[in-house]
């Protein structure tokens, strides 16, 4: 095949959603080969792997991040269903939910609060910008509140969904590994805590430790973003003074 | 697993309209799994296509926050002005929270019993 007919299928093909979409698979189906390999260790993130290594296709090819999203869509629409579908290891985990209740909404309220101002306050300390400030309060939140939130309060919402993104990989490796330092150790806590601190990314990682590690991930995360959506906007302009 | 597929999207189409008709602020797909949770207490559990489907979903929860993860390269120079402060901001706070969130649990559900079996 000469060089100019390479060209050609390259233009073709990189214009059309099924390149991307079909790389985004591959890319994740190599990100989970690496993850199996390093024996399940968390640094070896399948969301890190796989985003870091697109980036650099992109960047190599100038491929505009639009074009990417118009093939990649189709995947990021399968998250809305696999929300939803949360609700069935909720429901095999519904007696142990229930008769933790209590303990879970005050675990709920102090770690939600805790994980919000703070990124906030410190922002805003270290003398970040204040749509970035804005933006760094609901990381903790899964990314459609999240970006709800941040826009209603004058942050960035795509900006915001990259704090997210970060913020889920973050837990993702570092959580279990923090938690069992300060004796945190049952599968309970541990799932609560990544969901609520890491949303989905966090979720994702509790269900590789456990079905009922993630249950609890999962119902943290849920509670978390309602509780985040109602109270944030009420809170923030407490802490508007920190802004520089 | 067609079936169980146009179920959840059902339930997410339902927590949609849900959300648009009563201004909620929280996500449609986030109410419909409310609603599906409701849902599966009134059945008395899953059916085996819907537990197989979900289970296959969920286990790739991963892949689907890489399109929206991927967006970062939109943000490099924000991220790289202001590197500091967000890295600073992120790490802190997410550490805060889940050690608040994990020891508060921990100490409140301590009492009651042991730690959970695997």
């Amino acid at each position: 095949m000469s060089p100019e007919s390479m060209t050609e299928i390259w233009v073709y093909l990189s214009a059309q959603p099924l390149l991307w979409l079909t790389l985004t698979l591959a890319v994740y189906l190599l990100a989970l080969a690496l993850h199996r390999k390093a024996k399940g260790h968390p640094v070896v993130n399948p969301v890190l792997v796989s985003v870091s290594i697109l980036v650099v296709l992109l960047l190599v090819t100038g491929t505009p991040y639009q074009r990417y999203f118009d093939g990649a869509q189709f995947v990021h629409f399968l998250l809305g269903p696999t929300t939803v579908a949360l609700a069935v290891p909720l429901h095999a985990q519904l007696k142990r939910l229930l008769a933790m209740g209590g303990p879970l909404l005050i675990a709920l309220v102090v770690g939600s609060l805790t994980a919000g101002l703070s990124a906030y306050a410190i922002g805003a300390l270290l003398g970040a910008s204040t749509p970035t400030v804005i933006s760094l309060a609901p990381k903790s939140v899964t990314t459609p509140i999240a970006m709800g939130v941040a826009e209603r309060l004058g942050g960035l919402a795509s900006l915001t969904a990259v704090f997210v993104i970060l913020t889920g990989i973050f837990g993702a490796i570092f959580a279990d590994g923090i938690l069992r330092r300060l004796g945190v150790k049952d599968d309970a806590s541990i799932g609560f805590a990544l969901g609520l601190a890491s949303h989905g990314i966090g979720t994702a990682r509790a269900f590789q430790l456990s079905e009922q590690t993630g249950a609890f991930a999962a119902l943290a995360m849920g509670l978390n973003g309602l509780f985040t959506a109602i109270t944030l906007p009420w809170l923030l302009p407490l802490l508007a003074p920190l802004l520089k | 697993m067609i079936a169980a597929f146009a179920l959840l999207l059902a339930f997410q189409l339902a927590g949609e309209a849900l959300r648009v008709a009563l201004h909620l602020p929280v996500p449609g797909p986030v109410i419909g799994m409310g609603l599906l949770l409701v849902y599966l207490i009134a059945r008395r559990g899953p059916s085996e296509s819907l537990r197989t489907t979900s289970g296959t979903l969920l286990q790739n929860l991963s892949l689907m926050f890489i399109p929206a993860g991927t967006g970062v390269m939109l943000h490099g120079a924000r991220l790289f002005d202001e590197a500091g402060p967000i890295l600073v901001a992120l790490v802190a706070s997410t550490v805060l929270g889940l050690a608040a969130t994990g020891l508060t649990l921990h100490f409140l559900t301590r009492k009651r019993k042991q730690e959970a079996p695997r």
